[in-house]
């Protein structure tokens, strides 16, 4: 796409795969032996278009210093580089930039609030809001990714507060008939995902947004498998914290995203410290910048947040709604295609109500590792193993699944790919025959 | 990339037909080991009777290559002595690491050669030694097993 390509396509016409392909160098790469790339792990991570490359190039080349300090003409530039991103970004999830914080991916940016609130404990009682210890509980759901699990036991263990969580169904839906006996006047905080990365499951999150200000606790959303590819919008779906990662969303590396309600980030204490985050440093003490300074300890990653900011204006060019009719056909096409084949089957709902686009299956006498080589083997590239959700997996009584995972550059036809390889796995290990 | 240079008709066969599956008693050590990459895991006993490795038994899940390869190494190790079969763990070792550089001797690892394609394969090299990493930590605990005990697999 040169940037007018899908600009000026009315909002009636799907997608054009083809102008969107040319746009990532990486797409037209082969792979063992010549085979063309069919890359179906964009959950893992996503590839860069060179507006992005560009973008970050141009920044380095032009306007490169560190930012919230100095004076000089370029460190002026590269605030004003640093912050337009940040007001890019904010406007993209419907919030203002001052609820935006910059972190190193969303892991970091779940782990700033788990430390948040572990630090709240000691920093006295205008932060009760913020405390959990023995009595309080933190609720989350079995099909969390490692990240949105870890660091709330990890929590839990620091201050004696108990961990509990929704179960999932059979059919990979969140089991919301507890609600009510989950989520109670002892709950602190309410963790989860907007959109399994294993499952591809879309959760109610008003539903559990309701529940939880009923009895007063927080929310945070783990977004980092819907913000890439769907429109979301945080200030409409009421959560108070919500965390995704710019390499998942057409971006570098190095960077995700911390949103917090404004009155919650001005309230909360901070967790990393040092540098930049500081209102005024005495040898006695420290008092701290407002939010979202308070949370960007350190000279922060500039042109990852420069680069971000480009590709939320591409996916913004694009069209988000465009986006996900996109995938939202590759994924009917996939769930259609693998049910069909026999010995196939697939983890996560089978049909499209709630659905995002990835698509997890285990293939009967094929174990997913010797799947996914015979994958690559034509140039299929997927994710194998428990997918950071190993709770989830045992749950379904799986060991391990293999997860295709489209985005805006994949086209139909990949989706046969895959299916046609999925064919060439059972055929190699004997596996297609009775 | 040419799939059967991976796997060789050797390792499809002691996939399909493990030899010395199941955990037996007795047994002088045991070890659990898990891929936490991908979730593989297997349990393994050693059996140690007058300075050999009398039983080698164990269960697990896995991929074809973990599983052939602790297969493999029941034959490998059993009926030898603890010194051989470490050094036969070596050779293997190397072989798995030597990113298909290294050309394996087949009157030390037998079966063991099959896997040479699979060494040109960084990310199955962990599947390929899991067992073995089980075998040594086993074999830790027995009373000959102070060499195993210094011996690093990376």
């Amino acid at each position: 796409m040169t940037t007018t390509v899908s600009g000026g396509t009315p909002d009636s016409l799907p997608l054009d795969v083809a102008a969107v392909r040319a746009d990532f160098p990486i797409l037209s790469r082969t792979v063992r032996d010549g085979k063309p790339l069919v890359y179906l792990d964009s959950g893992a991570t996503s590839q860069r278009p060179v507006q992005v490359l560009d973008a970050e190039r141009r920044f380095l080349e032009t306007a490169n210093a560190a930012v919230h300090r100095g004076a000089h003409q370029l460190a002026e530039e590269a605030t004003d580089a640093y912050e337009d991103a940040r007001a890019r970004i904010a406007e993209f999830v419907g919030v203002v930039p001052g609820e935006l914080v910059f972190t190193k991916n969303a892991t970091e940016g779940i782990n700033l609030v788990a430390y948040a609130m572990s630090n709240a404990v000691t920093a006295g009682p205008e932060m009760e809001r913020f405390t959990v210890g023995p009595g309080d509980e933190v609720v989350i759901t079995e099909m969390e990714h490692h990240a949105n699990l870890v660091p709330w036991q990890q929590l839990c263990q620091r201050t004696g507060a108990t961990l509990r969580w929704f179960g999932v169904t059979d059919e990979g839906r969140l089991d919301l008939s507890n609600i009510d006996e989950l989520i109670t006047e002892r709950t602190k905080l309410v963790a989860f995902t907007h959109q399994s990365n294993v499952l591809g499951t879309i959760n109610p999150v008003r539903t559990l947004v309701e529940r939880a200000r009923q009895v007063g606790a927080l929310t945070l959303l783990d977004a980092c498998q819907s913000v890439p590819h769907s429109p979301v919008d945080f200030a409409a779906l009421g959560v108070d914290f919500a965390v995704f990662s710019g390499h998942k969303m057409l971006a570098p590396s190095g960077i995700g995203v911390l949103y917090g309600r404004r009155k919650l980030l001005e309230a909360m204490p901070p967790f990393l410290t040092g540098g930049s985050m500081i209102e005024m440093v005495r040898m006695e003490g420290s008092t701290f910048a407002p939010p979202p300074q308070r949370f960007e300890a350190g000279v922060p990653m500039t042109s990852q947040a420069v680069g971000l900011g480009a590709a939320v204006e591409y996916l913004s060019v694009v069209g988000m709604d465009r986006v996900a009719a996109h995938e939202h056909a590759l994924t009917e096409r996939a769930l259609a295609e693998l049910t069909a084949v026999p010995g196939v089957r697939v983890i996560g709902p089978t049909d499209m109500e709630s659905r995002g686009g990835a698509v997890s299956f285990v293939i009967d006498g094929v174990h997913p590792h010797d799947a996914s080589q015979v994958l690559d083997s034509l140039g299929v590239a997927v994710r194998v193993g428990h997918h950071c959700a190993w709770p989830l997996h045992r749950r379904l009584g799986v060991p391990a699944t293999v997860r295709a995972s489209f985005y805006l550059y994949n086209e139909l036809s990949e989706v046969d790919a895959l299916v046609a390889g999925v064919r060439e796995a059972q055929r190699f290990f004997g596996a297609d025959r009775p | 990339m040419n799939l059967e240079s991976m796997y060789q008709e050797i390792i499809l066969d002691h996939y399909k037909n493990p030899h010395g599956r199941g955990l037996r008693e007795p047994y002088d050590g045991e070890s659990f080991q898990v891929n936490p990459t991908c979730g593989d895991e297997v349990t393994l006993r050693v059996k140690v009777a007058d300075g050999k490795v009398s039983d080698v038994s164990y269960e697990g899940q896995g991929c074809s290559i973990s599983q052939a390869a602790t297969s493999v190494l029941t034959d490998l190790v059993t009926g030898h002595t603890v010194e051989e079969s470490l050094t036969t763990m070596d050779a293997f070792v190397e072989l798995m690491q030597g990113r298909g550089k290294v050309e394996p001797d087949e009157d030390v690892l037998e079966d063991g050669v099959a896997f040479a394609g699979v060494a040109k394969y960084p990310a199955r090299v962990k599947c390929a030694l899991l067992g073995w990493m089980a075998f040594k930590d086993a074999l830790a605990q027995t009373p000959h097993g102070e060499r195993a005990a210094n011996t690093v697999i990376e």
